[in-house]
C-alpha cells in the first residue's frame, strides 16, 4: 500500500502564495470539513436520505484544485461532490438544501447528494456512474475548441474511475484532438472497499496518461499548497498549449465510501496514520509557524465557519419541499411534457 | 420535389441544417474520409471540413459522452453510431446521462443531441449486427425516439430532431437506405410525435413503423385484392407516441394489427395493444393481433434468417385473424 507522501511532491514551503490565498485555503478546507461533519450528523438524524459520500480527508485536493480555475472555466465531478460544489461557489446553503430535497437546492431537489449543479459558476454537475461523465467533460473541451474559446475544463474523479473504459476512451480523444482538459484523480486509496493495489495493475495512477502521451504528475493530496502548485502548473499548460494534463492527488478518505459503509476492510492504524497528516492541521501549523496567522486568528476563523454551516442548515430547514404536482417538470427541455 | 433515396434524404437534411446553423456538427466512426459506413454523410467532410465532420475512434461510449458535453455547452452534435447493436456500448451515456441531465439538474440545462443509428436484419449479418432494439430506448423518459420509414419523413424528421432541444434517438434502417420516394426540396419539417396515415381504409388498422411499414403497405395491397380495406398507420415517432391517431383509427375500423421487426415480448405491439385495451376496448370487434420477429438471436444462413423475420403473409394472416 502507499505510504503517506511516498514519491509525492511535498514541498512544505509556502513561497509563491500570498497570505490572503493561504488563509482562504484554510477557511475553505475547514468549511468543507465542518459542512461534511454536519451532513453526516443530519444524515444520521434522517434529515438527509439516499447515498451520501463525504469529502472529509480530501479537503486539500478539492480546494487546491478548484481554486486554480478561472470563473469562466468548466468543472465536472463525480458523486463525491459536496465540497467541490461549495468551493466553486454554489453556496453551502443551496448544497445543504439539495441534500434536504428542497426546491432551494442546487438542483431543485431533483438531484440530491450525487447530482449537485451550479450553472452560474459553470459547475456542470456531479455524476453518479463511475467514469461516465469523463467523456462529457471532454465534450465541453471540444465545444471550447470549436468556438475558439480560451476557457478550460476540469474533471475531478476518484481512483476507481481510472479502471473503467470511458476513462481511457476520454483520455485518448482528449489527447488525440488536443482538448483543453485537466483530469484530476483524487486517489483516496479505495474504490468502495477495494484498495487501489487490489484493483489497478498500475498503482501510480497518473502513469495511465502515458499510454496516450499525456503529461502528468503525482502530488501529495494532503498538502493544499502542493496540490495548488501542481494544479496551477497543469492549468497553465492546458490553457496555453490547449492540450490535456492528468494529475493524481494522493489523499485519504477518513470515512467509509458512503454513510452506510463502516469501513471494516482497513485497519484503525492505517486511518490514524493518515490523520497524522491532516490537511487542515498541516496548514494551520505552517501558517502559525511562519507567522502568517495566530492561533487566536485561526480559532476566530473557525467560529465563523461554524456560523456558515449553521446558516446553511437553517437555509435548508426553512426551504420548501417540491410540490408533487411538479413531479414531471423538466423531463424534457423547457415547458414541454412528452 | 424530387425522387431520391432515404440515404440521400438524410444527407440533404444534414447538409441543410449544417448550412443553416454553425453549431451543428457531425461525429462518429468513419463519417468523414470514408464518407459514412452507409454513405449517409457522403461529401459532407469536403463541404464543411474537419471541424464539423469529425471522424472518431471506435469508442461508442466516448462518441456519445463527448456529444453530451458538447450539447451541454452550446453545440448541436449529430452523432452517428454505426449500428444500434453498437449503441449498447454507449447505453450508459444515453440512458444514465443524456436522458437524465435535464431532470436531475432541475431543468437548468438541456441536451440538444441527435444520435443517428440504423437497426434491423435481413442482410445475413448474424446475431450481433441484426437486432431491432428501438423499444429499449423508447421506454426511457427523457429520450425522444423516432424511426421514420419514408425518404420524405427521414428528411423532415432529421431536420426537426436537430432543432429539438432534447436527446433524440434517430433510428434508421439498413433496409431503407436504398428505398426511393418524393422528397420536398429545401425547408421540409415533419413534427416529432405525430403519426401518419399512409393508406386510408375502413376494415382494419395496421400499425407499423420504419422498415415494417413497407411490409404493412404490401400486405394492405394484397388484402385490397380480397376486398379488405386496411388503414395503415406509420407511427414515425415511438416516444412521444401519437396515441390519438391510433385510437381514432381503431374506433373506426374496430380491428388492429401491430407489425414490428423486433421481438414481440415487451415490445411496440405489446405497448400499443395495451393502450388500445385501456382506451378503445369497447370499440374492438376482435382481439388485437401482433406480428414480430421470431425470438431468436439472428442466424446467418439465409434460409434461417428469412424464417426469423416478419413477412407479408404473416401480416395478411393476422388481419384475417381479426376478421375471421
Amino acid at each position: 500500500m502507499e505510504k503517506p507522501g511516498e514519491q509525492a511532491i511535498s514541498r512544505n514551503e509556502l513561497e509563491g502564495f500570498d497570505k490572503t490565498l493561504l488563509l482562504r485555503f484554510y477557511h475553505d478546507m475547514l468549511l468543507i470539513r465542518r459542512f461534511e461533519e454536519k451532513v453526516a450528523e443530519m444524515y444520521t438524524r434522517a434529515n438527509i436520505g439516499g447515498f451520501v459520500h463525504l469529502n472529509i480527508g480530501e479537503e486539500a485536493a478539492v480546494v487546491g484544485s478548484v481554486t486554480a480555475l478561472e470563473p469562466e472555466d468548466y468543472l465536472f465531478s463525480s458523486y463525491r461532490d459536496h465540497g467541490i460544489a461549495v468551493e466553486r461557489g454554489a453556496g453551502a446553503g443551496a448544497v445543504m438544501a439539495e441534500l434536504y430535497g428542497k426546491v432551494e437546492g442546487t438542483s431543485k431537489g431533483r438531484g440530491g447528494s450525487m447530482h449537485l449543479f451550479d450553472l452560474q459558476h459553470r459547475f456542470l454537475g456531479g455524476y453518479a456512474i463511475v467514469g461516465g461523465f469523463i467523456p462529457i467533460a471532454v465534450g465541453a473541451g471540444l465545444s471550447i475548441q470549436y468556438r475558439g474559446g480560451k476557457e478550460i475544463v476540469m474533471a475531478i474523479f476518484g481512483d476507481g474511475a481510472t479502471n473503467i473504459g470511458t476513462f481511457h476512451e476520454a483520455l485518448n480523444i482528449a489527447q488525440l484532438w488536443s482538448l483543453p482538459v485537466v483530469f484530476i484523480i483524487v486517489n483516496n486509496q479505495y474504490g468502495m472497499g477495494t484498495q487501489v493495489s487490489r484493483a489497478s495493475a498500475v498503482t501510480e495512477l497518473w502513469r495511465k496518461g502515458c499510454a496516450y502521451g499525456m503529461p502528468g504528475e503525482r502530488v501529495d493530496g494532503m498538502d493544499v499548497v502542493a496540490v495548488r502548485r501542481a494544479v496551477d502548473k497543469a492549468v497553465s499548460t492546458v490553457r496555453e498549449e490547449r492540450k490535456p494534463v492528468l494529475i493524481e492527488e494522493v489523499a485519504y478518505r477518513y470515512r467509509g465510501h458512503s454513510m452506510s459503509d463502516p469501513a471494516r476492510y482497513r485497519s484503525e492504524e492505517e486511518v490514524q496514520s493518515w490523520k497524522q497528516r491532516d490537511p487542515i492541521d498541516n496548514l494551520a501549523r505552517r501558517l502559525v509557524d511562519s507567522g502568517l496567522a495566530s492561533q487566536g486568528g485561526l480559532e476566530q476563523m473557525e467560529q465563523g465557519v461554524e456560523q456558515e454551516v449553521q446558516s446553511a442548515v437553517e437555509f435548508a430547514e426553512k426551504g420548501s419541499f417540491p410540490e408533487p404536482s411538479t413531479l414531471r417538470d423538466h423531463i424534457y427541455a423547457g415547458e414541454e411534457d412528452r | 420535389m424530387a425522387v431520391i433515396t432515404y440515404r440521400e434524404a438524410l444527407n440533404q437534411a444534414l447538409r441543410e441544417e449544417m448550412s443553416r446553423d454553425e453549431t451543428v456538427f457531425i461525429l462518429g466512426e468513419d463519417v468523414g474520409l470514408f464518407q459514412g459506413s452507409y454513405r449517409v454523410t457522403a461529401n459532407l467532410l469536403q463541404e464543411f471540413g474537419e471541424k464539423r465532420v469529425k471522424d472518431t475512434p471506435i469508442a461508442e461510449g466516448a462518441i456519445v459522452g463527448v456529444s453530451i458535453g458538447a450539447a451541454l455547452t452550446g453545440l448541436r452534435p449529430v452523432a452517428e453510431l454505426m449500428t444500434i447493436n453498437f449503441s449498447l456500448l454507449a447505453m450508459d451515456e444515453i440512458v444514465n446521462h443524456a436522458a437524465k441531465i435535464s431532470y436531475m439538474f432541475g431543468g437548468q440545462v438541456s441536451v440538444p443531441l441527435v444520435i443517428r443509428t440504423p437497426e434491423g436484419g435481413g442482410f445475413q449479418l448474424g446475431a450481433q449486427h441484426s437486432q431491432t432494439l428501438d423499444v429499449w430506448y423508447a421506454s426511457v423518459p427523457g429520450l425522444v425516439v423516432v424511426a421514420p420509414a419514408t425518404p420524405a419523413d427521414a428528411k423532415g424528421m432529421l431536420k426537426t430532431s436537430i432543432r429539438d432541444d432534447n436527446p433524440v434517438m434517430f433510428i434508421e434502417s439498413e433496409g431503407l437506405y436504398n428505398t426511393k420516394g418524393d422528397v420536398p426540396d429545401g425547408e421540409h419539417l415533419v413534427p416529432i410525435g405525430k403519426a401518419d396515415v399512409k393508406r386510408p381504409g375502413k376494415d382494419v388498422t395496421i400499425v407499423s413503423y420504419s422498415k415494417m411499414l413497407l411490409l404493412a403497405l404490401d400486405a394492405a395491397e394484397a388484402l385490397a385484392g380480397e376486398g379488405i380495406e386496411a388503414e395503415v398507420i406509420d407511427l414515425r415517432s415511438l416516444r412521444p407516441l401519437d396515441t390519438g391517431t391510433i385510437f381514432d383509427s381503431v374506433k373506426k375500423t374496430t380491428r388492429a394489427v401491430i407489425v414490428e421487426e423486433g421481438w414481440r415480448s415487451y415490445g411496440v405491439g405489446a405497448e400499443i395493444s395495451a393502450l388500445i385495451m385501456e382506451n378503445a376496448f369497447d370499440y374492438l370487434d376482435a382481439p388485437v393481433q401482433r406480428v414480430g420477429g421470431v425470438e431468436v438471436p439472428m442466424p446467418y444462413s439465409k434460409v434461417l434468417e428469412t424464417a426469423a423475420m416478419p413477412n407479408k403473409q404473416q401480416v395478411v394472416d393476422a388481419v384475417k385473424g381479426t376478421i375471421g
